[in-house]
């Protein structure tokens, strides 16, 4: 039983085709990754897979159970962390963790068992009876981390974990996620951070317009979309030198602003860098592919908001 | 999960869940919560009752005091409901996002509004009570048809806060909350019975008037406390009933709409 199926699914609101036929099939005990600009349906992809909004077309099955019918009984075995934090703030971190089991149909004995394990696991420990004003934005999403484990779910679903944090904090969250990937749980993420989806996911999907428009490994996705190497040129004229001279050399040129970013194959990198030592004017960036330019190739560079 | 927003409240212990939540809060701010909730009604009481009674022969065959502090029980139950269903519902819907948080969990939206309802006329009962002791304790309360009174408190706190819950469910802002105030819970207040007999009203505006929900808790309240049955119960109690289960299926219909379109 795969932990998530989802098949040709579809949602329209005022008319508007928010997901516009998705398919996807998590593995057990593996990260998979929905990576999106604003507005690409990666929310509202969660939320017809947690049964909180009815599709318009396709099938879910949540731990097995379909969705919307059974989802309730579903989220029994399911750890949510949403986009915005929506702690108890009238409560204490431990309070949080007691009444939250609650809703689970745990005792509060079951619940108060778990809790310092919870905590050393948010790195809260010492903090059972701090206030929720007490705690830093990082707390904070540890705090709804660890209540997303309250239930010791089978799979967990995170809405950007990591939106709005400073890199500590990103880093102890991908840290502690991949503790949780070796303890066996299936995690499905939302992202727009590349680097995050680079580290975490051992398959994503690139949504655009409510649509998946590249499936892949991080490193599939980089190998099967975009040349391995990127050359980026700065400055003024540095839009037009690149199309003047680095036609040669480059198979793609995209420009943005006062920046040309160049995409490389192996072969024509070492020319390229030559010739562009000969123009000490430009100022110049070399480095690998990342998923970043397969997310830019593949979703344009226009703003989405 | 109910897929259809129009299908029938479904009821189910896991409401019990969300009205611990709230109790657990309520419970860090128990006793200013229940002075809070006293001391306005008591200052109505005890300014007009005295002050303003002081000039009325008898109002209902009793002194004035007497018949407004039957009144007073009915209003705060009103006002403690629709406070609960309004502010406090809409801050953890809109603001806290608690709902949303529960959702997450194995509740359904019905479940949580459930919770939500009881709770809010549940702390409408403890406001009723309060004043019901405090006035049982100044001698306005003249027989043991008093205690009857406490279910029919809580049927009063049922049909104000599921009617509160219809506001909260199409309510944008705070400032929302101002028109029901204006519009509906104070003309009740003013018309429904609370400060004088619903009879001296002229007898169009006293068939709207005795129509509104306040009039029925009125007509069932007063004469209790007072050692009387009530006339036509039955059509008082009913009428209750009707509003708060109806009101409370619509705002279940339009939360849904609300928050799982």
């Amino acid at each position: 039983m795969a932990p998530l199926e989802v098949a040709g699914l579809r949602k329209s609101y005022a008319g508007h085709e928010v997901v516009a036929g998705i398919s996807f099939t998590l593995a057990r005990g593996e990260c998979y990754g929905l990576l999106g600009p604003n507005g690409a349906g990666k929310t509202t992809t969660l939320r017809c897979c947690l049964g909180l909004t009815a599709p318009d077309a396709g099938t879910i099955h949540l731990v097995g159970e379909p969705v919307p019918a059974r989802a309730r009984e579903a989220r029994g075995s399911v750890g949510v962390v949403p986009q915005f934090d929506n702690l108890d703030p009238d409560f204490t971190v431990a309070e949080n963790l007691l009444v939250f089991g609650r809703y689970f149909g745990l005792s509060d004995a079951a619940t108060a068992g778990r809790i310092p394990a919870l905590l050393e696991f948010a790195g809260l420990t010492g903090k059972e009876n701090a206030r929720l004003t007490m705690l830093s934005g990082g707390m904070k999403r540890r705090l709804t981390l660890a209540r997303a484990l309250v239930n010791d779910p089978d799979l967990l679903m995170l809405d950007e974990p990591t939106t709005g944090l400073d890199p500590q904090a990103r880093h102890l969250i991908w840290e502690r996620l991949k503790q949780l990937l070796q303890q066996g749980k299936t995690i499905l993420l939302t992202t727009h951070f590349m680097d995050e989806a680079e580290r975490l996911c051992n398959r994503l999907a690139i949504l655009d317009e409510g649509r998946i428009v590249a499936t892949g490994s991080p490193r599939q996705l980089i190998a099967e979309h975009i040349e391995p190497q990127v050359v980026e040129i700065y400055g003024e004229a540095a839009p037009v030198w690149a199309k003047d001279n680095a036609r040669n050399f480059v198979k793609r040129i995209e420009i943005s602003g006062e920046t040309a970013f160049c995409y490389v194959e192996e072969q024509n990198l070492a020319p390229l860098l030559a010739l562009t030592a000969g123009h000490p004017a430009l100022r110049i960036l070399h480095r690998p592919a990342n998923l970043e330019d397969v997310f830019l190739k593949l979703t344009g560079r226009e703003l989405r908001d | 999960m109910n897929n259809n927003l129009y299908s029938l409240p479904s009821f189910s212990l896991r409401a019990i869940a969300v009205w611990r939540r709230n109790f657990l809060v309520w419970r860090k701010l128990a006793i200013p919560s229940v002075l809070g909730n006293l001391a306005d009604p008591m200052i109505y009481l005890f300014g007009l009752g005295y002050g303003l009674g002081g000039l009325l022969p008898q109002v209902g065959g009793v002194s004035y005091i007497v018949f407004l502090a039957s009144g007073t029980v009915c209003s705060s139950t009103m006002n403690a409901a629709s406070f609960e269903a309004l502010y406090s519902a809409f801050s953890r819907m809109h603001v806290q996002k608690t709902w949303d948080a529960i959702l997450n969990a194995p509740l359904a939206l019905d479940d949580v509004l459930a919770g939500e309802w009881l709770w809010a006329a549940a702390k409408a009962t403890l406001s009723g009570v309060a004043i019901l002791i405090v006035i049982t304790a100044l001698g306005f309360v003249s027989s043991p048809l008093a205690l009857l009174t406490i279910p029919v408190i809580f049927l009063i706190g049922l049909t104000f806060a599921a009617l509160g819950l219809i506001v909260t469910a199409l309510a944008r802002s705070f400032d929302f909350f101002m028109y029901y105030f204006t519009l509906f819970v104070t003309p009740m207040i003013l018309l429904c019975g609370v400060f004088y007999p619903i009879e001296q009203l002229p007898a169009a505006l006293q068939a709207v008037a005795g129509a509104l929900p306040l009039a029925h808790a009125i007509h069932i309240i007063r004469p209790l406390l007072l050692g009387t049955w009530p006339a036509d119960i039955g059509l008082h109690i009913g009428a209750l009933l009707v509003s708060a289960f109806a009101a409370y299926w619509v705002a279940l219909m339009l939360t849904r709409r609300r928050l799982l379109a």
